[in-house]
C-alpha cells in the first residue's frame, strides 16, 4: 500500500518541476471578490426567500408561530395517515404532544433498518436553512438525530425555527456549519430527471417533505 | 491502465453510427437543450457567477499546483477522523484495494453510489471477476447495468434510452439481479421510478458495503463532499457497515469555506438547480451514525501525467458539471458512446487522451472531435480553456514529442503514417463534413465572451487550420497543409 503512495507522490513531484520550490499554496492567488450574499440583510425578506425557494423544488411549506409546532404536526402525520413516526432522542417532546394515537418511535442505533422501513413519518429539526437555495441542513444533533432516519421514512416532516436558524445564503451557512458532524444538506423532495428528463420527485428519499417554519413568539 | 471500453471504434466511426440513429440524435437533441436552456437561467440568477467561476479555476490551481501538500493533509485529516487511506497508482491497483476491502468483510456484494472514477477503472467488472456483485442504484447507472450498456452521458447517463425501452429492460432482467419489476409495469417515468425504487430497496436494506466516490475531498477538515438527487447515495454512504469511496486525487479542495465556491458553481452548471436535492458530507466515522468503517482510496490513474504537462493540467481542474457536453455540436451528433470511455464530450475529448495517451487510434482521435467553437469554455464553472488543450493535444498527435506516460519522461512519435493518424482525420473530417455541427457551433462563438480564449487565434502550424474553420477548405499553412493534403488523398480514408 505504501509502494502506491510513494509512487504517487514522487510522480506528483517530478509533474511539478515547474512550480518554483519558494512557492507556498497560498501564494497562489484566489480572488474572492463573489458576493458572500445575493440577498438584502432583511430577516423577513430572507423568510420568504427561503418559504419561496423550498416551495419552488415541491417541498410543502407550513408557516405558524412556535407555540402551534404541536397542532402543525399532527396534523401533517394525520394527512399521511401515519401511525407511526420515528423521532430523534433530543427532539422537543411538546412537537409530538398532539399526535394522539400515532406510535411514537424513537431512533437508537439498535433500531433495524427493516424496523425504520416499516415507519411512515419522521420529524426532525435542524441546524440551520438557507434562503437562496431552499435548503435545509441536518447535522445530527440530538433533535435531528441519525442521518438514516430522515432517509428511510417516506414522510419527512422538519421543523425550522426563524429566523435563528436562516441564513441567506451558502457562504454565510458554512461557517455555522461543524464540518466534523455527518451533515444532510436536503433541498426539496428526492427527485430523478433520469428517464428522458421528466422530473419524477419521490425515489429513494422521502417522497414528501413538509417544511414548518415556525417563527419564534409567532 | 484499464481499459472499460475494449474494442471501441475511433471516434469518427462511433460518431458515424450514432448520427445515423434518428432516436438516439432526438434524444440527444432534446437533453442537451433543455438542459442548457435550464442552467442558462440558473446561472443568470446570480450576478457574481464570473466571481464565482474565477475563484473556482484560482482554488483548483492552487490545489494542483501544490497536490502532494494537500493529499498529505487530506491524509492526515482522515486519518485522525477515524478512516483509512490508501493510495492506487492506476486501475488496477484501486481494483485490487478494493476487491480486498470488501472480502475482508466476508461480503459478496455491494452497492453502488454513481461514481465516474469506478467507471473509469472498470472496478465492476474487477469485482465480479472476483465473485462480488456491484448493485449500481442510480436510476439511469441502473438502467445501464440491467440494459447491459454504457453510460453516454455524465448527469443523465441513460439519456440514449427512451421509456419504452426502459421498461422492456427493467422487465426483462430486474428478476435476475433482485426482485421483478411489476407484472403490469407500464412506461410511465413516475411508474418506473417507483420499480427502481422497489427493486433496490431491499438492497439498501441489506447492503454491508457501499463503494463511491466524491465530488470533493476538503483537505483540511478531511471531508468528503457527495451531491445528488435521488437518495441512492445517502442510502449508500449512511446504511452499510462498511464505506470504500474511490477519489481522484484532483478532487481536493483546500478549505472547508472553498466549498462556498463550488456548492454553488456545481449544481447550477450540472442539474440546473440552485441546489441538488441531496448533499451529503462526512468526515472520517461517527459513533452510532453511518458506517463504522470508512476506506478512501486515492486514485493516480493518469492523472500525474496530464498534471505534468503545463497546458493540459487544466483539464483536471474539472468538476463533472457535463454542462460542457450540453453545449457541444459534436457531443450532440455523435453522442457520448462515441467518445470511448467514461468521460464524454468535450471534456472526455481532453481528459481521455492525457489519462491514456494518444497513441491508440480512438484516443488520438478525440482531440480532432470538436470545431472548436469555444461554447464548452464558456459555460465550463472552472474556466478550463478545452480549446487551447484540444488544438495542444492535436499538436502532440501530429508532431509527437516529450510527454509523460506511467509517471516517466517518454518521446512519442509523430503519428504520420500510423492508425492513430487516420482515426485523427477521420474525426477531423467527421467534424467538417457535418456543416450543421460547425455551424451551431459558430453560433454559440458568436455571443460576446468573458474569459475568452485569445489564444487560438495566434496558434502556430497544424492549429490554425482548426482555428479558421471558415476559409474551409482553403489550405491551411505549414506544415500541416502536407499533413492534411496528403492525406485527403489517400486511399481507405472512407473506411
Ligand atoms: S470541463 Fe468544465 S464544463 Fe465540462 S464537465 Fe468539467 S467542469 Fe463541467
Amino acid at each position: 500500500m505504501s509502494g502506491g503512495r510513494d509512487v504517487v507522490l514522487g510522480r506528483i513531484r517530478r509533474a511539478l518541476a515547474d512550480v518554483p520550490a519558494a512557492e507556498r499554496p497560498e501564494d497562489v492567488a484566489v480572488p474572492r471578490d463573489y458576493r458572500t450574499t445575493h440577498t438584502d440583510d432583511d430577516p423577513a425578506r430572507a423568510l420568504d426567500l427561503l418559504a419561496a425557494r423550498l416551495a419552488d423544488y415541491r417541498a410543502r411549506v407550513h408557516r405558524c408561530g412556535e407555540q402551534e409546532i404541536p397542532r402543525r404536526v399532527a396534523e401533517l402525520l394525520a394527512e399521511r395517515g401515519s401511525r407511526a413516526v420515528v423521532v430523534p432522542g433530543g427532539l422537543p417532546s411538546a412537537w409530538l404532544s398532539r399526535a394522539e394515537g400515532v406510535e411514537v418511535v424513537t431512533d437508537d442505533p439498535g433500531l433495524t433498518h427493516a424496523r425504520l422501513d416499516g415507519v411512515r413519518s419522521v420529524v426532525t429539526g435542524c441546524a440551520l436553512a438557507i434562503a437562496e437555495t431552499g435548503t435545509l441542513v441536518l447535522d445530527a444533533s440530538p433533535d435531528q438525530g441519525s442521518r438514516r432516519i430522515s432517509l428511510i421514512p417516506d414522510h419527512h416532516v422538519c421543523v425550522v425555527r426563524a429566523p435563528a436558524q436562516v441564513v441567506a445564503s451558502v457562504p454565510l451557512a458554512l461557517p455555522r456549519l461543524d464540518p466534523a458532524r455527518p451533515l444532510t444538506w436536503i433541498s426539496g423532495p428526492s427527485a430523478t430527471s433520469d428517464i428522458e428528463l421528466d422530473r419524477v420527485e419521490g425515489v429513494h428519499g422521502p417522497r414528501v417533505l413538509d417544511v414548518i417554519i415556525a417563527t419564534t413568539d409567532g | 491502465m484499464s481499459r472499460t471500453d475494449l474494442g471501441m471504434p475511433a471516434f469518427p466511426r462511433a460518431a458515424e453510427r450514432a448520427t445515423r440513429d434518428q432516436r438516439l440524435r432526438g434524444n440527444l437533441r432534446h437533453a442537451t437543450h433543455t438542459i442548457r436552456a435550464k442552467r442558462a437561467t440558473a446561472v443568470a440568477e446570480l450576478d457574481d457567477w464570473q466571481r464565482l467561476r474565477a475563484a473556482g479555476a484560482a482554488v483548483k490551481n492552487r490545489t494542483l499546483r501544490h497536490l502532494d501538500h494537500y493529499l498529505l493533509q487530506a491524509e492526515a485529516a482522515v486519518t485522525e477522523a477515524g478512516g483509512t487511506v490508501h493510495w492506487a497508482a492506476d486501475a488496477a491497483e484501486a481494483n485490487r484495494i478494493v476487491a480486498g476491502l470488501v472480502k475482508r468483510t466476508g461480503e459478496r456484494e455491494v452497492v453502488k453510489v454513481k461514481s465516474m472514477a469506478t467507471q473509469e477503472t472498470g472496478l465492476n467488472a474487477a469485482l465480479e471477476a472476483e465473485g462480488i456483485r456491484a448493485y449500481e442504484t442510480d436510476l439511469a447507472e441502473l438502467i445501464v447495468q440491467l440494459g447491459h450498456d454504457r453510460p453516454s452521458h455524465i448527469l443523465v447517463p441513460a439519456i440514449h434510452r427512451n421509456r419504452g425501452e426502459i421498461r422492456d429492460i427493467f422487465r426483462r432482467e430486474m428478476a435476475a439481479w433482485g426482485r421483478p419489476a411489476p407484472e403490469a409495469l407500464g412506461d410511465d417515468p413516475a411508474e418506473l421510478a417507483e420499480a427502481a425504487r422497489l427493486h433496490l430497496r431491499e438492497k439498501f436494506l441489506r447492503a454491508k458495503v457501499g463503494v463511491s466516490g466524491a465530488n470533493f475531498l476538503v483537505a483540511e477538515t478531511g471531508t468528503l463532499v457527495v451531491l445528488e438527487s435521488e437518495g441512492n447515495g445517502r442510502m449508500c454512504l449512511t446504511l452499510p457497515d462498511t464505506l470504500i469511496s474511490v477519489v481522484g486525487i484532483e478532487k481536493i479542495v483546500p478549505t472547508w469555506r472553498d466549498l462556498e465556491v463550488f456548492l454553488q458553481l456545481l449544481p447550477r452548471s450540472s442539474t440546473a438547480e440552485r441546489m441538488n436535492p441531496y448533499t451529503t458530507t462526512w468526515t472520517g466515522t461517527t459513533d452510532g451514525d453511518g458506517p463504522r468503517a470508512f476506506h478512501l482510496v486515492l486514485l493516480d490513474n493518469g492523472r500525474t501525467d496530464a498534471l505534468a504537462d503545463t497546458v493540459g493540467r487544466q483539464a483536471l481542474r474539472c468538476i463533472r458539471c457535463s454542462a460542457c457536453l450540453n453545449v457541444c455540436p459534436v457531443y450532440e451528433r455523435a453522442g457520448g458512446h462515441a467518445y470511448g470511455s467514461a468521460y464524454p464530450g468535450p471534456i472526455g475529448a481532453i481528459l481521455t487522451p492525457q489519462l491514456r495517451g494518444v497513441t491508440d487510434p480512438l484516443d488520438a482521435s478525440l482531440p480532432y472531435a470538436s470545431s472548436l467553437c469555444g461554447a464548452c469554455y464558456e459555460v465550463c464553472p472552472v474556466a478550463i480553456d478545452i480549446p487551447e488543450v484540444l488544438v495542444h493535444l492535436r499538436e502532440r498527435v501530429v508532431e509527437g514529442g516529450r510527454v509523460t506516460r506511467h509517471g516517466a519522461r517518454v518521446t512519442i512519435k509523430p503519428a504520420k503514417g500510423h492508425a492513430a493518424e487516420r482515426a485523427a482525420m477521420r474525426a477531423a473530417r467527421w467534424t467538417f463534413d457535418h456543416p450543421r455541427a460547425l455551424r451551431a457551433g459558430e453560433r454559440l462563438a458568436s455571443r460576446t465572451r468573458r474569459l475568452h480564449p485569445s489564444r487560438l487565434r495566434v496558434l502556430p502550424g497544424p492549429a490554425r487550420a482548426w482555428s479558421d474553420s471558415r476559409d474551409l477548405p482553403a489550405v491551411p499553412p505549414e506544415p500541416f497543409r502536407d499533413w492534411w493534403a496528403r492525406h485527403r488523398a489517400a486511399k481507405g480514408e472512407r473506411e
